[in-house]
């Protein structure tokens, strides 16, 4: 697979200059059926975003144009439901999260490449395993631990300290580590660099890419997290957006649709924040991994 | 999980060659934060999830009872639980299929050498940022038999009010197509990335034979993306089982009823209502144990099936 997908990156130009040749008449297909697609697939974010910006008489009739109530729309609901709260605890969330698992995965990586010990194979074995173990099938005994035991529920430990070790990090900070010379590693030893000095000065200059890519898929995941939180987060002070939506629309009886549409789009921006900044690293990170 | 590759580990041969760093005490300094995490975090709860799978508990009144193998049994018998796994069964083959197939032509499409392509590459992939639980606060809205916009259209249209969330097919089918909506943007992503890496003289070849856009697609670009194709499987297999959750959660909250259960209850939403809202831990850890096996089957399979891949194109 390696070969082929290496010899396939020189021919993409190729691709396009034998798909389009006589074939102009059928253009216009192509581009009706991406248009309706694409409006398909907008749909409900479009109507999410305009709906939100109406005044709460025209939310709820079939009114299908923009207002100019966006904002007075989400004050109603950024202090009064505790948004704004929610939000401040997603990013406090995410970004220790993202910024741990990097920091976690990096040395671990650091550990699998440029050492050899004893018991090698089964420390990666232990971290191989773990990605058949996702956090649903755990819950209960997870639910258990960080409760009764560690006397965690209610605090941001509960929701980020289980998440700091990354299976899917390792390895792809393993594979890039992998592709950088020997060499290299053996230079900076010779000149008296130790592994520590060695991953801050040169590993980790060399691995924007791979950390970019990764960025944007473990601050998505930590973003989207719902069951954990809804279970072990009992005090709303500490909840995060995601469940913050479920207590928007339950909030008294009568569900205010223009500040939940607006809460929701609200909720889109950082996910969308991380993936515009990183979108090179993102596809070249990618790239990386498929040499392997 | 993120490439085919990434997964595929040989943890002695490659790494052992390149030993720069001596120590014995700082490589395992190094992964004693990782490894701690996972013992604590992960291993220690699933062999417990295992324990109490055996035990009736009882969270709130702090008992336990020993029962053996009884929690699987009364699991495996019962109706509810049965149709439970059954939706579970057709909610996953209807998303990962029809998702697959959608994402893969929208991503076929777009990478044709067509103006404005970019444009709509970027269109098509931005919903990468919907979560499951934006993506159920939204479809609530626009499903709301009353207020919702659906059925302000259908109505003034047709005259039909169809009460989404409250017919057991109706809901089921929502869900579906809110959890394949939910995933687009993922698949695409990653076909775009694959199809770009196509090799395109191949393809040219094809078309110089004589070879139909139909006939190109099906018989040379399909073969060379069946990697990329089994490696969105499995992905899409998983977040059919568990991101399932937040999408339900908040659209149908498991019902409506029919039958012996709810029609959009799924294994971990049945898994969470049994731990958390009825209490019956032991029925709940022995739900997490079944599913501890089923995600263990499933990646063993994907990696049976990614070595295969190996040998794929030599």
């Amino acid at each position: 697979m390696a070969r082929e997908l290496r010899g396939g990156a020189v021919g993409v130009g190729q691709v396009g200059a034998g798909r389009g040749r006589g074939r102009h008449g059928r253009v216009w297909v192509t581009h009706l059926a991406l248009i309706v697609a694409i409006l398909i697939i907008s749909a409900p974010l479009l109507f999410a975003l305009i709906k939100s910006t109406q005044i709460s008489s025209d939310v709820l009739s079939p009114k299908l144009l923009p207002g100019g109530a966006f904002f007075d729309n989400l004050s109603g609901v950024w202090v009064d439901a505790k948004l704004g709260r929610y939000m401040f605890n997603s990013t406090v969330l995410a970004v220790s999260v993202t910024v741990g698992k990097t920091i976690l995965s990096l040395l671990a990586a650091l550990a699998f490449v440029y050492f050899r010990f004893p018991l090698k194979g089964l420390a990666f074995t232990l971290v191989l395993l773990s990605l058949m173990l996702p956090t649903e099938v755990l819950i209960i005994a997870l639910f258990d631990l960080v409760s009764q035991d560690l006397k965690w529920a209610d605090t941001y430990a509960a929701i980020i300290v289980p998440f700091l070790a990354s299976a899917t990090g390792t390895f792809l900070f393993r594979q890039h580590f992998m592709n950088i010379p020997t060499s290299l590693a053996d230079a900076a030893r010779i000149d008296g660099c130790g592994p520590l000095l060695y991953l801050t000065r040169i590993l980790i200059p060399m691995s924007w890419n791979t950390i970019g890519a990764l960025a944007v898929i473990q601050f998505v995941y930590a973003w989207d997290q719902y069951i954990w939180p809804l279970v072990i987060l009992q005090n709303d002070d500490k909840q995060v957006v995601q469940v913050g939506l479920r207590r928007l629309i339950e909030v008294g009886g009568q569900t205010d649709w223009g500040a939940v549409m607006a809460g929701a789009i609200v909720t889109m921006i950082p996910p969308l924040i991380v993936f515009t900044a990183l979108q090179k690293q993102f596809s070249r990170g990618f790239a990386l991994t498929e040499d392997k | 999980m993120l490439k085919p590759a990434a997964t595929r580990a040989q943890p002695t041969t490659e790494a052992e060659e390149r030993a720069v760093f001596r120590g014995v005490a700082l490589p395992w300094a190094f992964l004693l934060p990782s490894l701690l995490i996972l013992a604590v975090f992960v291993y220690l709860p699933a062999l417990q999830t295992l324990r109490l799978a055996a035990y009736r508990a009882n969270v709130i009144l702090g008992t336990e009872r020993f029962v053996g193998l009884a929690n699987f049994t009364e699991l495996l018998l019962s109706p509810a639980y049965r149709q439970v796994a059954l939706q579970t069964l057709v909610f996953t083959v209807l998303t990962v299929s029809l998702g697959l197939l959608s994402a893969l032509g929208l991503a076929w499409l777009a990478s044709r050498p067509i103006r404005g392509a970019n444009t709509y590459r970027l269109l098509l992939i931005y919903p990468y940022a919907l979560s499951p639980a934006i993506a159920g606060t939204l479809w609530l809205f626009l499903f709301n038999p009353e207020i919702g916009v659906v059925n302000q259209i259908l109505g003034s249209l047709f005259d039909v009010r169809p009460r989404w969330l409250d017919t057991p097919s109706l809901a089921f089918g929502l869900v579906t197509l809110a959890a394949i909506w939910k995933g687009l943007a993922y698949n695409i992503v990653f076909y775009l990335a694959s199809i770009q890496n196509l090799p395109g003289d191949v393809m040219e070849a094809a078309e110089i034979d004589g070879a139909s856009g139909a006939q190109v697609f099906w018989r040379v670009a399909f073969p060379l993306l069946t990697p990329i194709t089994f490696f969105l499987v499995f992905t899409n297999i998983i977040a059919a089982l568990f991101d399932s959750f937040a999408l339900t959660d908040i659209l149908t909250k498991g019902g409506p009823y029919t039958g012996n259960a709810g029609a959009t209850t799924f294994l971990v939403y049945q898994l969470y209502q049994d731990g958390f809202v009825n209490f019956k831990t032991g029925a709940a850890a022995a739900q997490a144990a079944l599913m501890l096996a089923l995600v263990a089957f499933i990646t063993w399979m994907q990696f049976r099936v990614g070595e295969r891949q190996v040998h794929y194109g030599a």
